[in-house]
């Protein structure tokens, strides 16, 4: 047994965090700066968290992630940050000619109390800032909130800085996609293209984390929202927050800076998540769902019902990301099966409250100690027939036979997630097809000679 | 070769300041006579660099490979969720029952009211939760950046719960990532704490004849097994390996070894220089990446013993070996023959690569550590005129006396008669004494470096880390990680050097590379068409 430690008594703790359901803020800051086009994301503080950080997410997207550091020593630690901050804004306009640069802070600048946005002033004040360049920051102090609340503050950040005010608004729609794959926002930009809805998303990491091969290394991809769209986003009709920890803030900024309007909604996992969004959008901006978007649907509601015996009354432990969990728990229900154990390590009641709604029965936790510890501990009380999560849901999958999807972050095992989507109805095609393989590679894998059948 | 282009490009693009401390770590070799190379010196904040800090040093690579001591991070909770698993550091347990925490990550996960009020409670409530659940021989405390800044103290905590606990041995690092200027700091501070809280609290003896530790092999992908494997078959004991496939009681009782072999001089050699003077242990340099090194460090220890038995075992192991290895490298040579290499990666593998690309006929136009000091490019012999600034200053030396029971004379005077003969003890020569002629020596390479070399040399293959990995591959070259081996190794000994042969040649010889352009882009445009678009 891997995981040869995990007891099925469960025990109170108070203190000691085992095997996390979350990281620290300042790697979702950085994947959200990615999502900038011509962006170069900077952690102020130690050089350790960079690169952490830039490893974390290339081992995910096995892509380059640029980004720079303040390179902390004791001296700095002792007499402020903002000498090296200065240093490092210099040379990496010199030397990498970013269009921005998004400062994140680390528990260490936080906690030595840097004042980035003082320092960022300063370097525009000293010339340090090119002419049409752009700093922009974030607070992202470790020993707050998770990596979807450092996503969240740059996303905020983003928003603060860049959007420009005008009373005039104009038709188009702003999506905050909130902390999904590349590959999902690329397909919510082919569904709003397919409603002919005009529409500036941000932060958008297509075209940056799934880069194609061409024999250069492009230090900027060509993806990433265009700050000039960002700018316009400010003139939009209305905004829609995807994720209410990862997007709620940023577009509540974008309606007190710009007095753009919005509503927030679940990121569209699942059939029912979709059918919200789209009607709301629908409703929005006047344009109707097309057929082929409705087809999609069809498609995926047949395949639902063509494979239903294999998902009804089936268990599932979760564990992962609030905005994620909230729709996938929907979806899961909705095809029938019973999400048994939940766990995130993100803070937050709204998540308890949409549990409580959506599945009343399960065991849940979030926040400190909501780790997959305790989620382990169990599933040793109560087996599941699968589960999801990240990468380090394997050890659990292997020690307890328990079929496996990945999804969230990070997945540092397994491909797919930079291309294929699982927003909108042909993402929940697609997740319901990694969900049924798994169940039924287990079937086949286990079933007796004589039980083992060809058609399924 | 090109090193002025190199000059010019950072001439270039960095500012006046930056350049002429740039300069100082990029320097043409002349193994005749070693120049100086700047080395553990700070990093230029921006500059994009491919170090780490203390923490990852200390937790991340020293104690990260003993499986059993509950290692329990001290901070908010990234540090301990990105160290977690993610080093490859394979571990044996003895039994299905014995103690293996590696796939666990504990953390005490500080949240803000910890930052504001203290974290030091929570610390000591956290070790106690682990006791509880898990009764482990060992609690390891791991500082983390802020940790330090509001005065927690690990130590202090420590020393009581291990009190409290009695029958626990708790221990701290303080290895918050600020401190030094890269990993190298992070090595040290785990060097000096398990020297003083683990090493000598197990006296017993096994009867081996032949008993020696193994320094510095951290058991990437499995290279100490194959090491176990080479030792066994010659007859000569283990007693502990820092600290890849360890366990507590292999450093508790590692004062107990007669000789200490160094494979990683920079991350161990502070352990191997405390035992000496405390125990009298000498220590030998040796290198079990690549096989004719792989051959000479076993003759080392042939030649320590003097023992014409363990010599014959040698022999006969050496020739088995080679023989075995060089058909097969035969038919792999001529693919790789002429090629050309860079390595930019720890502080020993882009010098112990070296020997493997030698041996498949390949040159390394480049190289250069990450987190080295002078002494791991020029060699020991420099130490003495290494300037000691203000960030090493601050990390611990420990003053360590001789153990007045335990110390061996007889080791040392079996040293004194070898030093006689000419066998050389503590002594490294570093990189730069093994590198050929006008070939670049860079320390702490930028990124922005690196692609300018890659730009002008366009080597076969490049070697670096997983940050670089997917970068260099965009620009058509292929990069092997050094630190994680690409998920593949074992690359020690006589069975590595085959897996690195293979693996080299399928990277150089692959033909995915021509992949790359589009073939539409190649040939001249069709002129006519079927259909006519208007």
């Amino acid at each position: 047994m891997l995981l040869r430690h995990t007891s099925k008594e469960v025990k109170e703790r108070n203190a000691l965090t085992i095997n996390p359901a979350k990281t620290c803020q300042p790697v979702g800051a950085m994947y959200a700066s990615l999502g900038i086009h011509g962006c170069l994301p900077h952690s102020h503080g130690s050089q350790g968290c960079c690169s952490y950080h830039r490893s974390a997410l290339t081992r995910h997207y096995k892509e380059p992630v640029m980004a720079g550091t303040s390179s902390f020593t004791e001296g700095t630690s002792v007499f402020g940050g903002q000498s090296n901050l200065i240093t490092a804004f210099e040379n990496m306009f010199n030397v990498y000619d970013p269009d921005i640069i998004a400062v994140h802070t680390t528990c260490l600048s936080e906690t030595i109390g840097d004042d980035v946005s003082q320092i960022a002033q300063k370097a525009y004040d000293d010339g340090k800032v090119p002419e049409g360049k752009y700093i922009i920051q974030a607070s992202t102090p470790s020993y707050v909130g998770s990596h979807v609340t450092g996503f969240a503050n740059m996303c905020t950040a983003i928003a603060k800085d860049l959007p420009v005010y005008t009373e005039e608004k104009n038709s188009t729609i702003n999506i905050l996609p909130g902390w999904v794959e590349p590959s999902d926002m690329k397909e919510i930009k082919r569904i709003m293209k397919a409603m002919k809805v005009p529409f500036i998303m941000f932060p958008d990491t297509s075209g940056v984390m799934d880069a194609p091969m061409t024999g250069t290394h492009e230090f900027f991809p060509k993806g990433g929202t265009k700050i000039s769209d960002l700018k316009k986003s400010g003139s939009s009709a209305f905004t829609f927050a995807l994720g209410k920890f990862c997007s709620e803030d940023a577009a509540t900024q974008l309606k007190k800076g710009c007095g753009v309007p919005f509503e927030t909604m679940e990121i569209p996992f699942g059939i029912k998540a979709t059918d919200r969004f789209l009607m709301k959008v629908s409703e929005i901006t006047g344009c109707p769902i097309p057929e082929e978007i409705a087809v999609e649907r069809g498609q995926l509601v047949d395949m639902i019902t063509d494979m239903e015996q294999y998902l009804f009354g089936k268990k599932v432990a979760l564990f992962g990301d609030p905005d994620t969990i909230i729709p996938l728990s929907e979806f899961l229900s909705d095809i029938g099966m019973v999400p048994k154990h939940i766990v995130s390590g993100t803070p937050g009641n709204y998540f308890m409250e949409k549990m409580g709604e959506i599945v009343p029965d399960a065991n849940v936790k979030n926040g400190p100690q909501a780790d997959m510890y305790l989620m382990h501990q169990w599933i040793k009380n109560e087996s599941v027939d699968l589960l999801i999560g990240n990468t380090y849901g394997k050890y659990i999958a292997r020690d307890e036979n328990i079929p496996f999807v990945r999804m969230g972050f990070p997945i540092y095992d397994r491909v797919g997630h930079s291309y294929f989507p699982l927003v909108g109805y042909k993402g929940a095609i697609r997740l319901l097809e990694k969900i049924l393989t798994v169940i039924m590679d287990k079937v086949d894998a286990e079933a007796k000679e004589e039980k083992f059948e060809l058609v399924m | 070769m090109s090193y002025e282009k190199l000059d010019e490009y950072m001439l270039d693009k960095y500012p006046k300041k930056i350049y002429r401390k740039r300069q100082k770590s990029v320097v043409v070799n002349e193994p005749s006579e070693i120049p100086e190379i700047q080395a553990n010196v700070r990093t230029v904040p921006g500059i994009i660099t491919q170090r780490g800090c203390t923490y990852a040093g200390c937790k991340g690579v020293i104690l990260g490979p003993t499986r059993d001591i509950v290692n329990i991070t001290h901070g908010p909770i990234g540090c301990g969720f990105y160290s977690w698993l993610t080093r490859r550091n394979q571990t044996r347990p003895e039994s299905d029952q014995s103690e293996n925490y590696i796939p666990y990550c504990f953390s005490t996960d500080m949240q803000d009211s910890n930052i504001v009020f203290g974290g030091e409670a929570k610390l000591k409530e956290a070790i106690q939760e682990a006791y509880d659940m898990f009764h482990p021989k060992a609690i390891a405390i791991f500082a983390t950046c802020p940790v330090g800044l509001i005065g927690d103290d690990v130590h202090a905590a420590a020393r009581e719960m291990k009190e409290k606990l009695g029958d626990c041995n708790v221990f701290g690092f303080s290895c918050e990532g600020y401190k030094g200027v890269s990993q190298s700091a992070g090595h040290h501070i785990a060097n000096n704490q398990i020297f003083k809280h683990v090493v000598g609290l197990d006296d017993s003896r096994s009867d081996s004849k032949y008993r020696v530790n193994l320094l510095g092999e951290y058991n990437i992908g499995g290279d100490a097994f194959v090491i176990d494997d080479l030792f066994e078959r010659i007859g000569v004991e283990i007693v502990s390996t820092f600290s890849g496939n360890s366990t507590l009681n292999s450093f508790e009782n590692a004062h107990t070894a007669d000789l200490n072999l160094i494979m990683c001089h920079r991350s161990i050699n502070y352990v191997a220089d405390m035992m000496e003077k405390k125990y009298g242990i000498p220590w030998l340099k040796v290198n079990f990446i690549g096989a004719a090194a792989t051959s000479k460090s076993l003759r080392r220890i042939g030649e320590y013993y003097e023992d014409e038995d363990l010599k014959a075992r040698i022999e006969k192991v050496i020739a088995e070996e080679e023989a075995k290895l060089n058909e097969k490298l035969a038919l792999i040579k001529p693919k790789t023959e002429g090629k050309t290499t860079m390595l930019f990666v720890g502080a020993s593998r882009a010098h112990h690569y070296q020997e493997l690309f030698n041996e498949l006929g390949m040159e390394t136009l480049a190289a250069g550590y990450e987190f080295a000091h002078r002494d791991d490019y020029e060699g020991r012999r420099v130490l003495p005129t290494i300037k000691v600034d203000a960030d090493s200053r601050n990390i611990e030396e420990l003053h360590v006396d001789k153990d007045e029971t335990r110390f061996s004379q007889e080791l040392q005077d079996k040293k004194a008669a070898l030093e006689a003969k000419g066998v050389e003890f503590s002594d490294y020569d570093g990189i730069m004494a093994e590198m050929a002629k006008g070939s670049l020596v860079i320390d702490d390479v930028s990124h922005y470096e690196m692609e300018k070399l890659i730009e002008m040399y366009k080597p076969s293959i490049f070697c670096a880390g997983i940050k670089e990995k997917f970068a260099v591959q965009k620009m058509g070259i292929p990069l092997k990680q050094l630190h994680s081996y690409d998920y593949g190794g074992p690359y020690a000994g006589y069975e590595g050097a085959f897996n690195f042969y293979k693996d080299i040649e399928r990277m150089v010889g692959t033909k995915v590379w021509d992949l790359v352009k589009a073939p539409w882009l190649s040939q001249s445009a069709m002129n006519a068409s079927y259909v006519k678009v208007s």
